[in-house]
């Protein structure tokens, strides 16, 4: 029996040309393959980058804020008239009229009604609030002057964090003389200081000249093509009007003269754009003439005598404006000291004013405004104001539900696991019940939400809103992952040691409760954290049960009503103010480091109890 | 209770030697697997204070037997055991015996070292801790060390009782299981080819071990070594397809076998 091969079966070629493509093509295969595998984790890698990466640059704003620091007068008129130096009569002062105090102290010139209100508006509406609390936690700053941070308004603080305008500046060339230090004043330069600003509009005057000439231009085509179609309907008409069919000539005479119509509008439409472009074109063909800076081009200021001026006429030497911030003396500037400064944003399409914007910069150069950590961020509740809306609400409700969720299905799951893997009968029943959470597994969120709704809020009555009610749906919702994988856990206890148990004349209680499950606790723990951080992601359930509210203070108790984190960055990224984009990516940013916190916990836990046997 | 009823029938021919004190007696035993039927009308008497060696080839039915004798068996949903299986004369299978004193009273060791993944000492504690053999502290310890020496492992472990028992080798890893049975005093020590998974080394001290505690113990291995079962037991019992063929004093099944199938198993012509 040594010859092993079998007669009349092909031995194995390997020596071919043939055999050797078959070799060949099985390598092109195996590269292929792995081509494919490094192109699919290369994809999936940048996605996941991509995505980090701009929650990272969208959220990071978010995480400071700016603050001016003012000295604040607290003045015991405003605060404590009688001086009773009584807690409540101390809360009740009026700081934001404290604050307006301080701000008009720095801006004296803001008279006007209008100015007043939008220079008050650069502060936050919380800044009063803080300094109460401030005031309140230590009366004895009643009757002195302090130095206060006062938040900013959310536009304000986009501003600094250069969502406003990039600001360029020239410094002039020729002496420069204001007119005056108020009010609308004009400035001549001894040099052509602003001929480059006004080429720039110039050249924007000609550009819209030619989109104008093209606009006319495709107006005369439409009118022509309009015109032939009226010409078609008046042979049509004339042929009806032969041939004395009523109803027809009754027709094309309507439609004849709705094209003459409409063909003399876009005549008369387009002789208007020429018109327009002929008169660009006349001023852009007249370099020295002046020109007015409306809301639409970037806006010019000039910055003069510890002034600044806002350019409404430009002119090749000369430009008349208002003062946005009073100049000291309208004594000549000396080439150098003096400054032409562009913000590249059109005012028209930004949230804040070149006033406010001179103003700001201003606070800036005086070191008024210092960039802090936003602590607000992690200390306060929801707000409709964006500089003072806070997580801590939403934290505080998703600690609350996920304590709720882990009192309830951890011990339920794992009994419900321990029972159906050691102790339940095999039959029918548990059968039909093991599918069935496998199948639960997989149940969208939404239905749990829904059945919440039904049983817990409607049948059972128990509040709205709260983290009971909700962490009861997650429990629901989590359960079948906890019990798969507890069984999984205990599964993979090699019976060798319940056998030794049962061997020394343990019961079966003892032996799973003394040695089986003690093994399988690390895997039973990761699959809790696994299912608690799916926990913490789920937002449609909670809609349903109507944990989608606006709620400011976080919520004391499990029965109090609350947000979690994924509905508030749900409802954030619905808001409309800029600055609550930051905050939703913020936010996200809050929640993926909890869950990376849960999930490398769970990580941890699989290799430090990882037990070899 | 303690004489043995005999079932001439049944034997091929009278014992050649009469057991005055079986510790265990098994009539009629069958044990079906579903529908599989593992072992048919076993007979056997197992003497106290001796080894007996259970021997055949794979799947005929000796650890299923081994098994029966702790109802461990009772484990495996399906098994269903017939017959009367009494351990001084009291069925084991009788419903009011409670199977975990059962097991308390019959040790068992594995064929594979299984300490619990826990010390030493937690080890071999374990056992009179639940069945509550110890009144206090110092008592569990005088158990556990008496038991470890008993196994002849404690010179080896003393200083470091508090380690993993799974930190071992193998072979003492297998004496640990040894000292974790002896620690609650059974009657009765089931052995499970407790040598199939070491070195000859290690084999050695567990037989030399198996010698010392017969003088204690009722003593019931399962083999698949000739050799082995020849230098450990006084009586073997040969299995083949579920049947007990033949049984003994050892000398006589390895030098006089009455039935061709055990000389042709033990003389190597299968198996």
């Amino acid at each position: 029996m040594t010859d092993l091969a079998i007669p009349g079966l092909r031995r194995l070629d390997f020596t071919t040309e043939k055999a050797r493509a078959r070799v060949r093509s099985r390598y092109r295969a195996e590269v292929r393959f792995k081509a494919y595998g490094l192109i699919a984790i290369g994809l999936t890698t940048l996605f996941i980058l991509l995505v980090l990466a701009d929650i990272i640059v969208r959220g990071t704003p978010a995480f400071f804020q700016y603050r001016l620091v003012l000295d604040v007068n607290v003045e015991q008129s405003e605060i404590d008239p009688q001086g009773t130096h009584d807690p409540a009569a101390i809360r009740a002062g009026d700081y934001s009229a404290l604050v307006r105090n301080a701000l008009r102290k720095i801006f004296p010139d803001v008279t006007d009604r209008a100015g007043r209100r939008l220079l008050d508006g650069i502060v936050s509406s919380g800044a009063a609030d803080q300094l109460r609390e401030m005031v309140v936690a230590d009366p004895s700053l009643i009757g002195r002057t302090i130095k206060a941070p006062l938040l900013l308004s959310d536009d304000a603080d986009l501003y600094f964090k250069g969502l406003g305008t990039s600001i360029s500046r020239t410094a002039g060339r020729g002496i420069a003389s204001p007119s005056g230090t108020t009010g609308d004043i004009t400035i001549l330069s001894s040099a052509n200081d602003f001929s480059s600003d006004l080429v720039t509009i110039k050249r924007s005057l000609a550009k819209r000249a030619r989109d104008l000439r093209a606009y006319a231009a495709s107006l005369r085509r439409s009118a022509r093509e309009v015109e032939a179609q009226g010409d078609d309907a008046q042979r049509l008409l004339a042929a009806a009007q032969a041939a004395g069919d009523a109803a027809r000539v009754q027709s094309y005479t309507s439609q004849f003269t709705s094209y003459r119509a409409e063909a003399a509008t876009l005549t008369r439409q387009a002789a208007e754009a020429e018109a327009e472009a002929a008169d660009l074109q006349k001023r852009f063909e007249n370099p020295s003439a002046e020109e007015a800076i409306g809301g639409n081009v970037p806006s010019v200021l000039v910055s003069i005598d510890g002034g600044m001026v806002k350019v409404t006429r430009l002119g090749n030497s000369q430009v008349s404006g208002r003062v946005l911030l009073p100049l000291t003396s309208s004594a000549d500037a000396a080439p150098g000291t003096w400054s032409i400064v562009t913000f590249a944003t059109p005012e028209d399409n930004r949230r804040v004013s070149d006033r406010e914007v001179a103003w700001l910069e201003y606070l800036r150069e005086h070191g008024l405004v210092e960039r802090s950590f936003n602590w607000i961020f992690f200390t306060s509740g929801d707000s409709r104001e964006p500089e003072l809306a806070g997580i801590r609400g939403a934290l505080v409700g998703s600690a609350l539900t996920l304590l709720v969720t882990l009192f309830v299905c951890l011990p339920l799951g794992v009994a419900a696991a321990i029972y159906l893997e050691e102790f339940a009968p095999r039959n029918r029943f548990t059968e039909i019940i093991e599918v069935n959470i496998n199948n639960l597994a997989a149940v969208p969120s939404i239905v749990f939400g829904l059945l919440g709704l039904a049983i817990f809020l409607n049948f059972l009555g128990l509040p709205r809103s709260a983290p009971l009610v909700g962490g009861l749906v997650l429990a629901l919702l989590v359960l079948p992952t906890i019990i798969i994988a507890s069984r999984a856990a205990l599964k993979a206890v090699p019976p060798s040691i319940k056998e030794a148990a049962l061997g020394v004349g343990a019961s079966h209680q003892q032996a799973v409760f003394h040695h089986v499950l003690p093994l399988a606790m690390p895997g039973v723990m990761t699959g809790t954290i696994i299912g608690m951080s799916h926990a913490l992601g789920e937002t449609a359930p909670l809609l349903m049960i109507g944990m989608v509210a606006f709620i400011v203070e976080p919520a004391a108790s499990i029965t109090d009503a609350a947000t979690v984190l994924p509905v508030q960055i749900y409802l954030w990224s619905d808001l409309p103010e800029i600055a609550f984009q930051a905050k939703t990516a913020a936010a996200i940013m809050v929640l993926l480091v909890f869950l990376f916190i849960m999930n490398g916990t769970a990580i941890f836990l699989r290799r430090r109890f990882e037990r070899r046997w | 209770m303690n004489t043995a009823v005999r079932l001439p029938q049944t034997d091929p021919q009278p014992m050649s030697q009469s057991i005055a004190h079986p510790k265990v007696v098994a009539r009629d035993v069958n044990v079906f697997y579903g529908d599989k039927q593992a072992l048919k009308d076993v007979n056997l008497d197992i003497p106290e204070n001796a080894v007996t060696a259970l021997i055949g080839p794979s799947g005929c039915g000796k650890t299923t037997f081994l098994r029966c004798i702790n109802r461990m068996n009772d484990t495996i949903p399906t098994a269903r055991v017939t017959g009367r299986l009494a351990i001084d004369g009291r069925d084991v299978n009788d419903p009011e015996i409670d199977v975990v004193q059962l097991r308390a009273r019959v040790g068992m060791v594995f064929q594979k070292p299984n300490p619990f993944p826990k010390s030493i000492f937690e080890n071999v504690a374990y056992g009179p801790r639940i069945h509550g053999l110890a009144r206090n502290k110092a008592e569990l310890e005088e158990i556990v060390l008496t038991s470890l020496k008993r196994a002849g492992l404690y010179d080896e472990v003393k200083d470091r009782l508090s380690e993993s028992g799974t930190a071992l080798s193998g072979g003492q890893q297998q004496r640990l299981c040894i000292a974790r049975a002896i620690a609650v005093s059974p009657d009765i020590i089931l052995m499970d080819e407790p040598c199939s998974a070491l070195d000859p080394i290690a084999t050695a001290k567990i037989e030399e071990l198996m010698d010392e505690l017969r003088t204690n113990f009722t003593i019931v291995i399962v083999t698949h070594s000739m050799q082995q079962a020849a230098r450990v037991s006084q009586r073997a019992a040969f299995f083949h397809l579920g049947i007990l063929v033949e049984e003994g004093v050892t000398g006589d099944i390895f030098t006089a076998p009455k039935e061709r199938r055990t000389q042709d198993y033990i003389t190597g012509r299968f198996g």
